[in-house]
């Protein structure tokens, strides 16, 4: 029973990291724009095809299949925000709202179009797990813990020490002040989804390597990814981070008692009980 | 001859999706036109209505609940209790939270919906979905009954808009329209702002639910595969933006531009090469995801704007 | 020559106009206070100078070049450091961090500034790897008012800085304020509510009443005027 229960925790903390990658970007967006990124899960989505055409069609190594996917993500997110969402940066969030929700079906269609509606994966053929007291541990599952480690330990790194980085704690914390001293704020912008975009590929990535592609995988997150970032408390990267481990661990135990098919609806539970009893998130973000 | 006859069914099919779409667009007005309360579960809340008076309706089955084989009038006022109780349920849970809170937790009920319908089989009868929900109308004139059931959708429209116009122009509209714009000045004049916007979001649900029982009184079968919810979601977004968030004459025009749009797409996708067949219908949804930009940029206020009544006294 | 000149200055928030007709100068290395009762537009005027408000006519000076038109961005490159009245401080920031915004459009190395920062308040040196949002209200006025030093402007404006502060931060805070303007030679238009203690230190003052100028004379001047101390200093 104890091994099944660690077994449990470690396939949580798998899923954990995944939606914690989503999750940060979904905060930074909130903190910094102040709408809720309803394409973010569809971001995700688009950024594991990136890696399949990169992998798979051109052959690239995975690691550079993976940053290549990255930036293209970034890159799109940077695009669409130029296109779309900073010319309706002066109307009210919820606006932005409707708009990020018909994005979310843009891309996705996108996705059926150029990469087609079935299921794929990276690499066909079964992995075999590693054996270690009793636990199977599969070497995908250590890659997406550890390469999940790695990218939040870089942002962790980038949001401290960089002058960019802190000018968007400045920005999230209070954007009248950050445009007095002088903040140029559209960069900072510009930075948020880069870094939102990218971080939002890793999670399609690791969630494509840990299941599969389809072109409705991002979506279908896109709840406990939101639970995520609010039971972390929106707005705060940090708290995301928390609250995806939070999320997925709870998710994966609650197979325990629940249909596997419920754990969305766990996710969904979590979140709505934080929302009564702590609306500011485990970790004080927004309301 | 045929052609002709092929076409004008064609004609009454589209109208009828119309209406309930446009009955639909009326719900959501009431909550976001009106309230400027987000809901993206719309789907789930048609497919909720539809499941309800297809189990309510239909003749007993062994493969899921019921039927109860009650008459349809019967299903359709529980399918919009049962929304309506399913939309208090959210409402009390998220009422006092921000809006994009609201959206999410509607997310949250329409993926619970998803799920349930699959995997409640004792329920829905899952993936297999529920067959044979009568037709109301059946048999009243012969050989017409699709545009009796035509009828019969309009008419149940033409009440909505009714009822939910003469709802816009009385106090209780007014009350809405001042929490949507100033919450804490409507706060602040002894408005009980909770209660309005359940009550509005509750009836705008309750639509959306009667819309979903039309739908399955309409096909007849009903099944999970049967609603993208997200798509009717998104479809009925774009309609009352389309047509003007906050009044009722442009939900309705824009549940007609919008459909015939959307029926319109076909014929584009329909051109396209053989390879490409499989992947119209993604090409269909862009296109429609294109226009809903198209629209936020250029003309938010879309179609008909809002036209508050002016106080008398002005 | 003043650095510092608003020319009949009209605007507001997009609707109606809060100002209308604000004129007033700031010589190099003056401290001018502009006073006046609620609602007279006092802070508001501060913020046309900063490009934060819409301004419909008039035009704003500063050392012979127009900003009237100029993001806020590009004001606080030319030497002009704005410290709002209220929510002054990125509370999630540490102290120093909140100190390094402030030299945010610089390019080069700021750690003189911060090191003359911290000699000039020894407590934020202290207090250094703390949130701002921890501080008191006299700590976080220091840092909102250390961090536009760290730019070395030309130009500071303060908008009610003791507003909301215990009488000996008060005190204080005026001391802060004239040691760098002593120390440093750098000008500053201030908005006060305490509106007699504001006057008895300013070089010049002015008073403005519903979005005009009233009075404008020396300090002192101010200060003895009969009908200035009827209707704002309270008798």
């Amino acid at each position: 029973m104890a091994i099944e229960l660690v077994q449990l925790l470690i396939y949580g903390i798998v899923l954990g990291s995944i939606l914690a990658l989503g999750a940060i970007g979904v905060s930074l967006v909130f903190g910094i724009l102040r709408f809720a990124h309803f394409a973010h899960g569809d971001l995700m989505t688009l950024g594991a095809f990136f890696a399949f055409s990169f992998y798979v069609g051109l052959a690239l190594p995975m690691p550079v299949a993976f940053v290549f996917a990255c930036a293209a993500t970034a890159l799109t997110a940077v695009v669409i925000d130029a296109l779309v969402y900073r010319r309706l940066r002066r109307t009210s969030p919820v606006i932005l709202l409707i708009s990020s929700f018909g994005m979310a079906l843009i891309l996705r269609s996108l996705v059926q179009l150029i990469w087609g509606p079935s299921n794929q994966v990276y690499d066909p053929g079964i992995q075999f797990p590693y054996l270690i007291w009793g636990l199977r541990i599969k070497p995908d599952q250590v890659t997406i813990i550890v390469g999940a480690l790695v990218l939040v330990t870089g942002l962790h790194l980038f949001l401290q020490r960089t002058r960019i980085g802190k000018a968007m704690r400045a920005m999230a914390d209070n954007i009248d002040l950050a445009r007095i001293v002088g903040i140029d704020t559209e960069r900072v912008v510009i930075w948020t989804w880069l870094i939102a975009g990218a971080m939002a590929a890793a999670a399609g990535i690791f969630l494509a390597i840990d299941t599969r592609l389809h072109p409705i995988m991002g979506w279908r997150l896109l709840l406990p990814v939101f639970a995520a970032a609010i039971v972390g408390g929106i707005g705060r990267p940090y708290g995301a981070i928390a609250g995806g481990l939070v999320i997925g661990i709870a998710q994966e135990f609650s197979t325990l008692v629940l249909s596997p098919s419920y754990k969305t609806a766990v996710a969904f539970g979590l979140m709505v009980v934080v929302l009564i009893v702590r609306p500011t998130g485990l970790f004080g973000g927004r309301r | 001859m045929d052609g002709g006859v092929g076409l004008l069914n064609y004609g009454i099919f589209l109208a009828t999706l119309i209406g309930i779409y446009g009955i639909v667009t009326l719900g959501l007005n009431v909550q976001w036109g009106y309230t400027g309360m987000f809901n993206l579960g719309i789907g789930a809340f048609f497919a909720v209505g539809a499941y309800i008076t297809a189990i309510a309706t239909s003749d007993p089955s062994p493969s899921h609940l019921g039927g109860f084989g009650l008459p349809t009038v019967a299903g359709v006022i529980l399918a919009m209790i049962g929304t309506g109780l399913l939309g208090l349920a959210i409402c009390l849970v998220t009422i006092t939270l921000r809006t994009d809170y609201l959206a999410i937790a509607t997310i949250g009920i329409a993926e619970i919906v998803r799920l349930g319908l699959k995997n409640e089989g004792w329920l829905t009868a899952g993936v297999r979905g529920i067959a044979g929900i009568p037709r109301p109308v059946e048999g009243l004139v012969p050989g017409f009954d699709a545009l009796t059931y035509l009828g019969v959708v309009l008419a149940a429209l033409l009440l909505v808009y009714l009822a939910i116009e003469r709802l816009y122009r009385a106090p209780w509209g007014r009350v809405l329209r001042a929490i949507r714009e100033n919450e804490l000045a409507a706060q602040a004049a002894g408005k009980n702002v909770v209660q309005f916007r359940i009550e509005a979001f509750v009836i705008g649900s309750m639509a959306m639910g009667l819309g979903g029982a039309l739908y399955a009184h309409f096909v007849t079968f009903i099944s999970p595969e049967a609603f993208r919810s997200e798509f009717a979601t998104f479809l009925v977004w774009v309609m009352l933006i389309a047509g003007g968030s906050g009044n009722n004459r442009g939900a309705v025009v824009g549940a007609v531009l919008i459909w015939v749009i959307w029926s319109g797409t076909e014929l584009i996708t329909g051109r396209l090469p053989e390879d490409w067949v499989t992947r119209a219908g993604a090409l269909r949804v862009l296109m429609i995801g294109v226009l809903l930009q198209v629209i936020l940029l250029t003309r938010r206020q879309g179609v008909l704007p809002e036209r508050p009544p002016r106080p008398i006294d002005e | 020559m003043s650095l510092l000149a608003l020319d009949d200055i009209h605007g507001g928030y997009g609707g109606a106009d809060i100002l209308s007709g604000v004129s007033l100068t700031v010589a190099a290395g003056e401290i001018v206070v502009i006073v006046g009762p609620n609602g007279a537009g006092k802070s508001t005027a501060m913020k046309a100078v900063f490009g934060l408000i819409t301004i419909r006519r008039g035009t704003v000076w500063f050392a012979g070049e127009n900003l009237t038109r100029l993001r806020t961005d590009q004001i606080v490159r030319r030497g002009i450091c704005y410290v709002p009245q209220v929510d002054n401080v990125f509370p999630s920031l540490t102290v120093e961090e909140n100190l390094e915004m402030g030299a945010y459009v610089r390019n080069d190395d700021a750690s003189p500034q911060l090191a003359r920062v911290y000699e000039l308040f020894p407590r934020l040196f202290e207090r250094r790897s703390q949130a701002a949002g921890t501080l008191s209200g006299g700590e976080r006025q220091m840092v909102a008012i250390g961090r536009a030093l760290m730019l070395e402007p030309r130009l500071l404006l303060l908008d009610e800085p003791t507003a909301g502060l215990a009488p000996r931060f008060i005190d204080q805070i005026f001391e802060t304020v004239r040691g760098i303007n002593r120390a440093l030679g750098l000008s500053i238009l201030m908005v006060e509510q305490n509106a007699r203690k504001a006057l008895g230190f300013a070089d010049r003052g002015y008073v403005l009443v519903l979005g005009r100028n009233r009075f404008e004379d020396t300090g002192p001047g101010l200060l003895a005027n009969r009908e200035i101390a009827d209707m704002f200093l309270g008798g």
